[in-house]
């Protein structure tokens, strides 16, 4: 199946006076039609310059230094501005980190999706409109009514599925979600993803999920990509990923996680993430991993197939996936 | 006589001339530290259920409406100077944002040599320095790394240890820790928990942990408290509570946390099924009755008191009607069951 999305050696740095902070660097990944992608990673490992960056969102002192985004056999990096914003939306849409809250307060909810359809060229009688709002509105599980309220009479996950309604308005073929649901609780954490599942499987998009809990996207997606330092350095089928992982962080950040299993198991991972402004030399993980050897501290591991659909960034991955 | 102890604190907000409505935020509540049996209890409970209203009133940063927070026997409305310092001292807090608390314009090591001076711990530099020191090491920091820096030049989970250092310098009595992971990466959370598990098992405080995350409470404390709208629904030993919920909200908790497992598939609602379709009729009933898909019809009227499921373990559902009714000042005795263990290592 030819992918519906192909990132290829993406590249950006936030240019400081201090220098360029090498926030993401090199990622390379596709996403096949329909198909639920996961990024997980920590704070600052460049998770959400990703998002940002796919739909080309990254504002100054932030730049794309390199790389292609290829969405659909077209490479958005080669588009103008004028063709970029059309796109956006229309095929590639976004629901951002704290989207909630990026509701405007003196509108009411009909007035930012008759924006967002009025800006991408829909021109429609004012009935059409809000039966279109009214569908949009149902997606997600909410009532027709609610596009007549202010989002400060939402409650925070109808807010979240109000996003989630405007990011799907024009149906696009890609849907980036950066942490959906933190800040939200765990019962309506869970609402909120089952909503996305629904209108996943309506408008048959592809999914990229951001974020920094393991448990929900391991419950959530097909692939995982681990993201340290800027870059990726593990990703294959989610239940591998769990039940195999591979690169030293990986099993490291899964060892951490607390389990409702065995009680006072915790284990942190030691030391800290490393500096995106000046990256340690070699692995970025080699000063806080426990099995790093001398060719670690100098020289960079690409990321490799090292087995059918597995691809790790460690020295110490044989091919076929032994340590 | 408890350390800090809660007698069936009512806390009110709103209402009045000019705010009409009343939210009630917590509801009965009791709760006692011992200084001879320190315990390590868990508050769990999602946004709005009351358990920050809890950290607030223990701390005497807020009046309860009804009820009384105590200090060694004296309401903390009546401590006297000598009796105050002496609270401010024993019963520290660790908050959410490790941000909030520093000055950006001082050293970090302003928040240490504050205590310092004003507990008289140290009679002279070399001691506080030595103090400051002790402290730094007991959370696992580095001096060097620490000391003689401005706070924006550590990461979140060093302020947040630090805080912890801060607390321990006191040698306090109880640790009140609200919220103190939910701003920190997972890699870093457990080390932070571990300082809290080893203040609580090596230097004997009582700390309780206030969260929304069951699976971090469920890890390092002996007894949790699940609160859903302000009131009491399931309280005991953590390891029953979490694997055998009796209450339908705390199975809906459990059934709602997305496990990095395969083989747990994470159901959220579905773990519970659809609500019963009852509402609440006239001003008494279960706050979890319109959810609740076991709803009775005595829950449409009448608020369950908690029902005694085993000496250690008390729900307040009325599914479990035939079990003996505990009164809300035996909460504390439930939980007092498990205290004579309170030290012992978690397996």
């Amino acid at each position: 199946m030819r992918p519906i999305l192909e990132v290829k050696d993406l590249t950006v740095y936030y240019h400081t006076p201090a220098g360029p902070v090498r926030a993401v660097e090199g990622v390379t990944f596709s996403v096949h039609p329909q198909e639920w992608f996961g990024i997980v990673g920590e704070s600052g490992s460049g998770k959400s310059t990703v998002a940002l960056a796919l739909l080309r969102l990254i504002k100054p002192p932030g730049r794309i230094e390199r790389g292609q985004i290829v969405l659909d056999g077209r490479d958005l990096l080669a588009f103008d501005e004028e063709d970029m914003r059309n796109y956006r939306l229309a095929q590639i849409a976004l629901v951002a980190q704290g989207a909630m809250n990026s509701l405007n307060p003196v509108k009411r909810v009909r007035d930012h999706f008759l924006l967002a359809l009025r800006d991408h060229g829909v021109q429609l009688g004012e009935q059409e409109y809000d039966r279109i709002i009214a569908t949009l509105l149902k997606r997600v599980g909410l009532r027709p009514e609610v596009a007549h309220l202010y989002p400060h009479e939402l409650s925070g996950g109808m807010k979240q599925r109000v996003c989630i309604a405007l990011a799907i308005s024009l149906e696009p073929k890609v849907l980036v979600a950066d942490e959906p649901t933190s800040a939200l609780d765990v019962v309506v954490q869970w609402q909120v993803m089952e909503t996305l599942r629904a209108v996943q499987r309506e408008i048959g998009a592809a999914v990229i999920l951001i974020g920094h809990d393991m448990g929900l996207i391991a419950q959530t997606v097909d692939r995982i990509a681990v993201m340290y330092a800027g870059r990726l350095v593990e990703v294959g089928p989610t239940r591998e990923i769990l039940t195999e992982p591979l690169h030293p962080y990986t099993r490291a950040l899964i060892a951490s996680l607390p389990s409702l299993d065995g009680r006072g198991e915790l284990r942190g991972i030691a030391g800290l993430p490393p500096s995106l402004l000046n990256p340690p030399a070699g692995c970025a993980f080699h000063p806080r991993c426990p099995v790093a050897i001398d060719r670690c501290r100098m020289e960079r591991p690409l990321l490799r197939e090292v087995r059918p659909r597995r691809w790790v960034a460690c020295h110490l991955v044989e091919n076929g996936g032994t340590t | 006589m408890s350390l800090l102890e809660a007698r069936r604190v009512r806390k009110v907000f709103g209402g009045g001339l000019w705010h009409r409505s009343q939210v009630v935020a917590l509801e009965d509540f009791s709760i006692a530290f011992d200084e001879a049996s320190p315990s390590f209890i868990a508050v769990v409970g999602e946004s709005g259920s009351g358990k920050t209203t809890l950290a607030r009133l223990l701390l005497g940063l807020l009046q309860p409406t009804s009820g009384d927070v105590c200090y060694r026997g004296t309401s903390l409305r009546l401590l006297h100077r000598q009796g105050r310092r002496r609270f401010l001292q024993e019963v520290q807090a660790v908050f959410q944002d490790p941000y909030e608390v520093y000055n950006p314009f001082y050293k970090v090591d302003h928040v240490l040599e504050l205590p310092i001076r004003n507990f008289r711990l140290a009679g002279d530099r070399r001691t506080a320095r030595a103090l400051m020191e002790q402290a730094l090491v007991e959370v696992g920091l580095r001096v060097e790394e620490t000391l003689g820096r401005y706070p924006h030049q550590l990461s979140g989970g060093q302020r947040q240890r630090l805080m912890i250092a801060r607390a321990l310098l006191l040698r306090p009595k109880v640790l009140i820790a609200d919220e103190p992971v939910s701003m920190v990466d997972a890699s870093l959370r457990a080390t932070i928990l571990g300082s809290l598990l080893s203040l609580h098992r090596e230097h004997g405080v009582s700390v309780l942990y206030i969260t929304h995350d069951l699976t971090t409470a469920y890890q390092v404390s002996h007894d949790i408290v699940v609160l859903y709208r302000g009131v009491v629904v399931e309280a005991g030993r953590v390891e029953s509570v979490v694997r055998e919920p009796a209450h339908p909200y705390t199975r809906l908790l459990v059934g709602s946390i997305p496990l990095p497992r395969p083989d747990r598939p994470w159901l959220g609602e579905r773990a519970l099924g659809q609500p019963a379709g009852l509402r609440p009729v006239g001003p008494r009933f279960c706050k979890f009755v319109d959810r609740c898909p076991f709803a009775l019809p005595i829950c449409q009227e009448e608020s369950p008191p908690l029902f005694q499921l085993s000496p250690d373990r008390a729900v307040a559902c009325f599914l479990y009607r035939e079990q003996p009714v505990v009164t809300n000042d035996d909460l504390t005795v439930v939980l007092r069951n498990r205290a004579g263990t309170g030290a012992e290592a978690p397996n």
